[in-house]
């Protein structure tokens, strides 16, 4: 058991919970979260946004049930994580962009930070946050508020562009930038139970059969995933 | 001194906490947060002959108190199992049960055959790596022209007996809480041989999303599993119970050392955990030392002494 040191708020819908505790990780890797008993059954995936001393946190939207008790949590109560999880983002060479769309910004900050001045590029429908937090381990950094950030992209001028977001937006992404050069990799979000490659609730479809979102995943190359069977989450 | 140790069709389990099929994988992954040998036992991921990608679409949806599965049986197929899984399985020092699903009748008595035949070659070099056969003829998840065999007593008596004249291994049959007569079915099996009974496996669901006014599962229904089945699940061992001489493995809900001794009470001999997997990854270790303290508190000696008490 472990316990919050903050959970503010930071946009509408959007908070950022600090853990207190000694946190392994990854830059892509999530944790399985749990602030409850028995209701919900399930613990939720977090991606992890960034590890410091004594601490680890977490930017999450609220949407429904689990999240909407994150969003109840204060310092110095309870929540369990289990983690770290999932095989995170591959450690590139080049000139790498970072694509965020919405809460999928989540991972890449913790990644920004390990990268070398990667450019990033933030998207979200009605709202920004936390663009000027990035601004320090970026080359550029590219926001948008209600566009298609996947069109403002030039992919041949880089090696390789990771990116979170909504399942259509990675599909649009991976389509624009096939032929560029840029290696593609994509952060998919499923549906999990347990998190660690027992259940069978978060299979991929891929190019060579199933894969496991929790395991071989979250992040997969993008040519890997057959986007078009795919139903997102 | 306490003793979990029971025995369920002639093989030995050190306490009565299995782990349930499909919550499991093949026990590897588990085994890296806690040692899977203080387990009872392990039940993987129900096989079939061929491999299986299983359901598109969502697979899981919460409920109060449960979930919903549609995962569809994915499983690499039992001889990918046996080639790849079984070295693992052979190392483990808990009762290793696998948990056998299949299409037709024609499936599963070849697979029931692959299985045996793998076993017995290890054995005659003195090794083993399967202790127990589960026949799962309750799988609601997998469409397959529309045969449920373990809905009707008598087209599910015609899969047992296949089987059982398939292997040598001992055979549990898992019984679906779907079933017309749950009674007559556990029966069913006991003539035809079956070494024991599993039950329950998930109780047919449905979610529907009203925006887009269709079911949320592709396949329309699902499996629900989870607290919210534990009563249904623990009347109906109790009802099994009264009518069979063998051995119950009773499962459905389970989340704490009590829930374990009501199953036991009810009349099961050792219980599996499903759901809960995915609520405490721990689960396992944490429900064996709760079994202990609990005889302790009691002070009874052995399980025997509270099986079937109802
Ligand atoms: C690897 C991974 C990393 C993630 N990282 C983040 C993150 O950093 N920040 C963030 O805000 N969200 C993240 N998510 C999504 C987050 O897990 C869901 O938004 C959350 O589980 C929703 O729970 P809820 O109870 O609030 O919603 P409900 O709709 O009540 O949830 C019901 C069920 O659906 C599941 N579920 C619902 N939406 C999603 C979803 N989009 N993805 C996966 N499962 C879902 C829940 O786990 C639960 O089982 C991540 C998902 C994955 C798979
Ligand atoms: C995700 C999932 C997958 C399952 N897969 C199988 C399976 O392959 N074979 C089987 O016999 N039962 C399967 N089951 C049923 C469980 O083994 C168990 O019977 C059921 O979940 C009830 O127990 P619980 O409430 O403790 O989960 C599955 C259950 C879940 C939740
Ligand atoms: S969540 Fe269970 S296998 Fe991925």
């Amino acid at each position: 058991m472990n316990t919050v040191k903050s959970n503010v708020k930071i946009a509408k819908d959007v908070y950022l919970m600090k853990i207190e505790g000694h946190f392994e990780g990854r830059m892509g890797q999530f944790y399985m979260l749990r602030a409850w008993s028995d209701y919900p059954v399930l613990s939720r995936p977090i991606s992890i946004y960034d590890i410091g001393v004594q601490e680890i946190s977490f930017l999450y939207h609220v949407v429904g049930e689990g999240t909407e008790r994150f969003k109840q949590l204060e310092a110095g109560d309870p929540i369990q994580l289990e983690g770290p999880y999932g095989n995170g983002f591959p450690v590139v060479q080049g000139k790498v962009a970072l694509v965020g769309g919405g809460i999928g910004i989540a991972p890449l900050y913790f990644a920004a930070k390990q990268l070398q001045q990667p450019d990033i590029y933030l998207g979200f429908s009605r709202e920004s946050y936390l663009v000027d937090e990035f601004r320090p381990f970026a080359g550029e950094v590219v926001c948008d508020v209600g566009g298609i950030i996947v069109n403002q992209i030039d992919y041949t001028r880089y090696d390789a562009v990771i990116t979170c977001g909504p399942h259509v937006m990675m599909k649009a992404l991976t389509e624009r930038a096939r032929g560029s050069g840029a290696k593609v990799y994509v952060s998919l979000e499923k549906r999990m139970a347990c998190g660690i490659g027992a259940c069978l609730v978060c299979s991929v479809i891929c190019q060579g059969g199933n894969r496991k979102a929790c395991v071989d995943g979250p992040v997969f190359a993008a040519e890997e995933v057959r986007f078009d069977a795919e139903h997102g989450v | 001194m306490q003793n979990m140790a029971c025995k369920v069709a002639g093989v030995h389990f050190k306490n009565p906490i299995v782990m349930a099929s499909g919550t499991f994988g093949f026990g590897k992954e588990y085994a890296k947060l806690y040692d899977i040998n203080r387990l009872g036992g392990i039940s993987g991921k129900g096989l079939t002959l061929a491999p299986k990608a299983g359901n598109p679409g969502v697979r899981v949806w919460e409920t109060p108190s449960g979930m919903l599965n549609s995962v569809g049986l994915e499983n690499p197929g039992i001889e990918y199992f046996l080639k790849e899984e079984t070295p693992y399985w052979e190392t483990l020092d808990t009762a290793r049960i696998v948990n056998l699903g299949g299409g037709c009748i024609e499936d599963y008595r070849i697979g029931a055959e692959l299985i045996t035949a793998h076993e017995k070659r290890l054995r005659e070099g003195g090794r083993c790596s399967i202790d127990i056969i589960e026949l799962n003829i309750s799988c609601p998840n997998v469409k397959e022209g529309g045969i449920a065999y373990g809905v009707q007593t008598e087209t599910a008596r015609a899969v047992v007996r296949e089987v059982r004249q398939a292997t040598s291994l001992p055979l549990v049959v898992k019984l679906s809480p779907n079933a017309e007569n749950i009674v007559e079915m556990a029966y069913m099996c006991e003539v035809e041989g079956a070494d024991g009974i599993s039950l329950i496996n998930t109780i047919s669901g449905m979610k529907i999303d009203t925006r887009l006014r269709k079911s949320v599962f592709h396949n329309l229904y699902a499996g629900l599993s989870g607290p919210a089945i534990k009563p249904i699940a623990l009347r109906m061992v109790h009802q099994v119970a009264q009518h069979v001489k063998i051995p119950i493995m009773g499962m459905g809900g389970i989340t704490t050392a009590n829930d374990v001794i009501e199953f036991i009470m009810a009349g099961a001999s050792v219980i599996q955990i499903g759901t809960y997997n995915f609520m405490n990854p721990r689960a396992g270790e944490q429900m064996a030392d709760g079994i202990l303290k609990w005889m302790e508190q009691e002070k009874i000696v052995s399980m025997d002494e509270i099986r079937g008490i109802l």
